[in-house]
């Protein structure tokens, strides 16, 4: 286990930044860290970085206490903090060769590992300008240089991408994934897409706490909810409404059946699934036995923006009563 | 204007990552015009200050030179360590430093040396008045040496000061102020005494930086004085390190 975090609490005077929380993260593993603004993602990441401590919980980082062991941790960690702070008045290497300095690599080694953040990271062009020049693509590859120049086995990326245009969006996606083959990576957004598109797990945090743990597949079967079905069938009915409605609704696993109007011969309706059913090919059979013609059907599955809409805001809704 | 400090040596074995902010520090202050500035002001306001009155009193001593600088090092100083920590918290490096492999007191230390070297730099072309005078008369150079002595440890309590003052917020203009003010009243409290009373006098006077120099500055150097200076220094630095490690609380 890479991480393990236990009973995680962290009060901001009486505010509960992050309240009770528990995970695991696996060696290798790409974990996306999801939630709204001021979610709790920061402050967990600070904790986990040694750059604060928790109110109570405990955090292992490759086994060793953070509390107990925070030297031995920081050097196991690289970060990258929110917003990518960097000295905007330092060149390139001198920065990288700053921070390596810091972690104690040799002059040996600061060396190879320079060289070889510098090709990673493909900030060999701007490498002896002064990082106050750079575009923010270029920021953020050096951002990420500084953060694994020693090589560490944990990297902990917070908000990576924010405030990128979209491609280099996809530029810093594709390098982060191809620097998580080898190490354990744990980044927070909260931007969906980012999750889809970079990690092999996600957690959704809300208000401090854990609404959701798995991979993408997982979260899709456990949080759908009923689909939605819209129909337009073609009958020379004059009145849809008693001729077609129940013939509808009476369908196994129909929740709701709504009618929309006609425009000539053709009835649109929409229909509301039970949860986790799928009804179509029986639709298609009811209305041959019927003799209706079938114009169009298309199916609106809960997509994964649905469930993180669902489990970030339901949350807030209770929480308020 | 690139500034190489390649001559320092790297590893320093414990004292490494002193040396490694130490040297960040120092480079930063001459790739920026800050180190230029200061030199550049510090020597033509202590040069207008003193030549001014020199001719006035006409005796080959440099006394009137040690008078002034304390009080240009108000000012100086706390333009040089303003942005010492409060940069870094603006910035959010602050969060990048502290979660290296690093205990505090070595960010502290390394701030703290880069600073007083700079204020060591800028006494440097001072030199030049000397040998002028030395030219011109005969010079005592016992009060010289303990002026220049009891300028760098004064300098040394101010630059603490001024770290402390970087430290204790995120806004380098109130790091300014902060740390004028607090220079202000230790210069000023062995002028003050007729204002505090009589059983006080003694340690108020005693806690007056401006006390201890001009003691050191006459060529004496008393063990009453280097503690003073000492302690100053310890436990502004100490106080320091606490203030950074505020975020833990």
């Amino acid at each position: 286990m890479a991480i393990a975090v236990r009973n995680l609490t962290k009060l901001y005077g009486a505010e509960k930044a992050v309240n009770d929380i528990s995970f695991d993260v696996k060696t290798g593993e790409i974990l996306g860290f999801l939630g709204p603004n001021g979610a709790g993602k920061t402050t967990t990441m600070k904790i986990i970085t040694c750059y604060m401590p928790p109110t109570s919980g405990m955090v292992e980082v490759e086994g060793l206490n953070i509390a107990e062991h925070s030297f031995e941790v920081r050097k196991k960690i690289g970060y990258l903090p929110e917003m990518n702070p960097l000295y905007l008045d330092m060149n390139v290497v001198e920065y990288l060769e700053y921070s390596a300095r810091l972690h104690g690599l040799s002059n040996e080694l600061l060396r190879s590992r320079l060289k070889e953040m510098i090709d990673v990271c493909g900030i060999a062009e701007v490498r002896h300008k002064d990082i106050g020049e750079l575009s923010k693509g270029f920021r953020q590859r050096v951002g990420l240089a500084q953060a694994m120049i020693h090589d560490p086995e944990v990297l902990i990326l917070d908000e990576p991408t924010s405030g990128l245009d979209p491609n280099q969006i996809v530029e810093i996606r594709n390098l982060i994934r191809q620097l998580g083959r080898a190490k354990t990576v744990v980044l927070s957004t909260h931007i969906l897409s980012e999750v889809q598109a970079t990690c092999d797990r996600v957690i959704i945090i809300n208000e401090g706490t854990i609404v959701a743990d798995g991979t993408l597949e997982q979260l899709q079967q456990d949080f759908r909810g009923s689909e939605k079905i819209s129909l337009e069938l073609k009958a020379s009915t004059t009145n849809a409404m008693t001729s077609m409605y129940p013939k509808l609704k009476e369908i196994l696993h129909v929740e709701s059946v709504e009618y929309s109007g006609q425009e000539g011969d053709v009835h649109k309706f929409s229909i509301l699934t039970q949860k986790g059913f799928d009804i179509r090919e029986e639709i298609f059979r009811r209305a041959v036995s019927e003799g209706w013609v079938l114009m169009e059907m298309s199916r609106k599955a809960t997509s994964l923006e649905e469930v993180f809409h669902k489990l970030t805001t339901a949350e807030t809704a209770s929480d308020k009563q | 204007m690139k500034f190489s400090i390649k001559e320092v040596p790297m590893h320093l074995g414990k004292f490494s990552n002193v040396g490694t902010i130490f040297k960040k520090e120092l480079r930063s202050y001459f790739n920026s015009a800050v180190a230029y500035v200061v030199i550049v002001v510090f020597l033509a306001v202590v040069g207008w200050l003193y030549t001014s009155s020199m001719f006035l009193i006409n005796v080959a001593s440099l006394r009137l030179m040690f008078e002034w600088i304390p009080l240009v090092f108000l000012f100086v100083v706390p333009a040089v360590t303003m942005r010492l920590l409060a940069e870094e918290k603006k910035a959010g490096t602050i969060e990048l430093l502290t979660t290296k492999p690093l205990h505090d007191w070595e960010i502290i230390a390394g701030k703290f040396l880069a600073a007083w070297a700079l204020i060591g730099f800028a006494l440097l072309p001072t030199l030049i008045y000397y040998i002028t005078i030395a030219f011109l008369g005969d010079i005592d150079n016992g009060p010289v040496i303990g002026g220049y002595l009891g300028l760098l440890l004064m300098a040394g309590v101010y630059v603490a000061i001024g770290l402390l003052a970087s430290s204790l917020t995120e806004n380098q203009i109130v790091a300014f102020i902060v740390a004028l003010l607090l220079m202000f009243t230790f210069f000023m409290m062995d002028k003050v005494l007729i204002f505090v009373p009589d059983f006080m006098t003694s340690v108020v006077e005693y806690l007056g930086i401006d006390f201890h120099f001009s003691n050191i500055a006459r060529g004496v150097i008393d063990s009453r004085d280097v503690v003073y200076f000492g302690s100053m220094l310890g436990f502004t630095l100490y106080l320091s390190v606490v203030s950074l490690e505020r975020r833990k609380w």
